[in-house]
């Protein structure tokens, strides 16, 4: 929220505070009097959650960290240590390693959201392009974390994606050799993954703190895309409204990540990673976890390397222009019956690129992948700049609390 | 614009319908076995694993290692349910290398609960000069290193009845799928048939045969009935905190769906007389 704070303390010594230092009033107008649109969805409760995951993540990857050794020899063995050795170790390990892939779930969500109900648009760009950069720092993160327990993928896909570097003409090699810190992936390799793994989760926070201030600056987006016009008709107070809805829902998305950490922990992982990195050894089919596998299959439905990886950079960097791409003013799918189809086939076909990557690239893999690829950029290059002029939109609302009453009361 | 959105549905869809024509792999699917550990309340059969056990002992031990199982796990709760004195005398059937003593010179003793696995070979090229050229791999994690790809829509629907169990389906499978070659297939030197290993020529020779183990239990002597002890051994040497986990799996369950359920109804109350 913008404006000073309403924050009035009862006892003395939180008087006393307050004139000193205002935490708590920061508190209450952040997070209790904060204003939000009363006609949000359960689509909105996802931001709590990603913040609950990343937290989940520090305090498991902290313990997990103390029992950690990141030696190309030891690295492997103090991973099956903490399985076995360490007191609930399984438990922290397992909360950890699907952890990665619900933080990813529960952003691909957010993010879709976001694209749906036009949460990108004026004046909303900045919000939109710091959530463009926590993905990015995540994509890192989770990227690192991956090759820390030196299984076979883990060696194999820090050889390929580091490799991807030497698309870059002229100095690749020398980069590559740079990220190394040697002539091929090894133990200097781990360390400085494992060190780069423990900072950016505090460089995510960093962010995050950016991306809360920056939306408590603009206010949320709602369902109609209406901007708030009357706080007191259109908004309800952040606690205990929104709290209890984002309770709830973060406490069944916890049953599905319960059922995966318990009942099928290594469902989303790769067998191939419980067997030691060997470097004398390519195992027959090289895939990355699930949440990299659309931007993987762009990668292989490109046969030059450096186009291949600058459309792999791309398809993430795009994202950040959105607010610039799309020329059309309602910011809703709900009221933009044609965006709305279109943005429905663009979820389709990174589905499917997220298929294709899972397969092995040949024949009609391939083909399959390059018309996906093209339906992506497209989507983002002709169909959102042209839509604004071509579509016709349907009326919107007045404002939130006319559509939230206006028709059959909820 | 409804052309052009047309062509971007035909588009998805038949690039979707070319890679469902694509053909599967050429390895036999390992077909899948009724385990005691499987579903949300299966937890490892004791009987079942001290059968293993001694298969592993027996057979496997000659030439596969496994460096990450200590002889005390034999006694730990949720595992083959050995009593201290025997997992003991089990260890001390082991001799392990231990030093270097007072003069400097490596020694063997007796193993204690403490040790982990003696290996059969002192190193990977020792295991590869006794065995023509193979490395038998360590079977401390090899019931989780092990799968089977059974593609969609297989994959998805594992994920709601819960089946983690491919690993030891293929083990199962490959200790009963030597077979004679097909005409025309082109063994390596050395080689074995078996339909359910990648590219079909597996480098171990067929292990087990019938009768081979003795049981004292009257469980069947068959390697039918070896395979699924020896992998079910296997898959607890792998995941050796499985019963706990499902244990208190049960209990998060439980206490998540009853705060989620207090929670609706909390939030419905907070929200009763608000229109959203």
């Amino acid at each position: 929220m913008s404006g000073h704070s309403t924050y009035q303390p009862q006892s003395p010594f939180m008087q006393w505070m307050e004139r000193r230092l205002p935490i708590a009033g920061l508190i209450y107008s952040s997070f209790i009097a904060y204003p939000t649109p009363r006609n949000l969805n359960y689509w909105w409760t996802f931001g709590g959650i990603l913040t609950f995951m990343l937290g989940v993540q520090m305090v498991t990857g902290i313990v997990l960290a103390m029992h950690y050794t990141p030696h190309v020899d030891l690295a492997f063995k103090s991973v099956e240590g903490i399985m076995r050795d360490v007191n609930y170790g399984w438990l922290l390990r397992y909360v950890h390693a699907n952890g990665a892939a619900f933080f990813f779930a529960a952003v691909y969500i957010h993010i879709a959201r976001g694209m749906y109900y036009g949460s990108y648009k004026e004046p909303r760009e900045v919000l939109w392009i710091l959530g463009v950069i926590l993905f990015l720092l995540m994509v890192a993160t989770g990227f690192m974390g991956y090759v820390l327990p030196w299984g076979q993928m883990s060696f194999w896909a820090a050889t390929v994606i580091t490799n991807l570097f030497s698309a870059i003409p002229g100095v690749g090699s020398d980069v590559v050799t740079w990220l190394w810190g040697g002539f091929a992936v090894g133990n200097p390799t781990l360390n400085r993954f494992y060190s780069l793994h423990y900072l950016l989760p505090f460089v995510i926070a960093g962010v995050v703190v950016l991306h809360i201030w920056a939306l408590h600056m603009v206010g949320q987006n709602n369902p109609t895309g209406v901007e708030v016009k009357d706080e007191e008709k259109d908004t309800v107070a952040f606690t205990p409204y929104a709290t209890v809805k984002d309770g709830f829902f973060l406490s069944v998305f916890c049953i599905v990540f319960a059922w995966f950490i318990f009942y099928i922990p290594n469902y989303l992982g790769h067998s191939d990673n419980y067997i030691m990195a060997n470097p004398g050894q390519t195992p027959t089919h090289i895939v990355p976890e699930w949440y990299y596998l659309p931007f993987y299959a762009i990668l292989r439905a490109i046969p030059s390397k450096l186009i291949g990886v600058s459309a792999l950079a791309g398809s993430i960097l795009i994202l950040a222009f959105m607010p610039w791409l799309d020329t059309s003013r309602v910011r809703s799918a709900n009221y933009r019956p044609l965006y709305r189809q279109f943005l429905f086939i663009f979820f389709l076909s990174v589905i499917g690129l997220g298929y294709l990557g899972s397969q092995e690239p040949t024949g009609g893999y391939v083909i399959a992948a390059r018309i996906l690829a093209i339906y992506y950029f497209a989507f983002f290059f002709l169909i959102l700049p042209l839509l604004g002029f071509f579509e016709k939109t349907k009326p919107l609302p007045n404002s939130i609390s006319e559509s939230v009453l206006g028709g059959a009361k909820s | 614009m409804t052309p052009f959105r047309t062509l971007g549905a035909l588009a998805v869809a038949a690039s979707l319908s070319v890679v469902a024509m694509q053909a599967a792999s050429a390895q036999d699917a390992p077909p899948r076995q009724s385990w005691s550990f499987s579903g949300p309340f299966g937890i490892y059969d004791q009987a079942q694993l001290q059968r293993g056990f001694k298969i592993y002992k027996e057979v496997c031990s000659t030439c596969h290692s496994i460096k990450l199982l200590s002889f005390r796990n034999l006694a730990d709760p949720g595992g083959p349910g050995f009593t201290d004195a025997q997992a003991t005398s089990i260890a001390a059937g082991f001799q392990v290398t231990d030093g270097p003593n007072d003069q400097g010179q490596m020694f063997q003793r007796p193993g204690t609960l403490a040790d982990t696995f003696p290996p059969p070979f002192p190193n990977d090229n020792a295991a590869r000069a006794a065995l023509g050229g193979k490395l038998p791999p360590d079977m401390s994690v090899l019931a989780k290193a092990r799968s089977y790809d059974w593609g969609f829509p297989t994959f998805i629907i594992d994920a709601f009845r819960m089946y983690q169990e491919d690993g030891p389906d293929y083990i199962h499978a490959i200790l009963n799928g030597y077979d004679k070659a097909p005409a025309g297939f082109a063994l390596p030197p050395g080689g074995q048939y078996n339909k359910y290993f990648p590219g079909g020529a597996i480098g171990m020779p067929k292990p087990l045969s019938d009768g081979q183990v003795e049981y004292t239990d009257g469980t069947p002597t068959t390697v039918d009935q070896y395979g699924r002890d020896v992998a079910a051994f296997l898959m607890w040497a792998a995941e050796p905190t499985l019963d706990q986990r499902k244990r208190i799996g049960f209990q998060v369950m439980i206490f998540l769906i009853v705060f989620a359920g207090l929670l609706y109804f909390t939030k419905k109350k907070v929200w009763h007389d608000v229109a959203h």
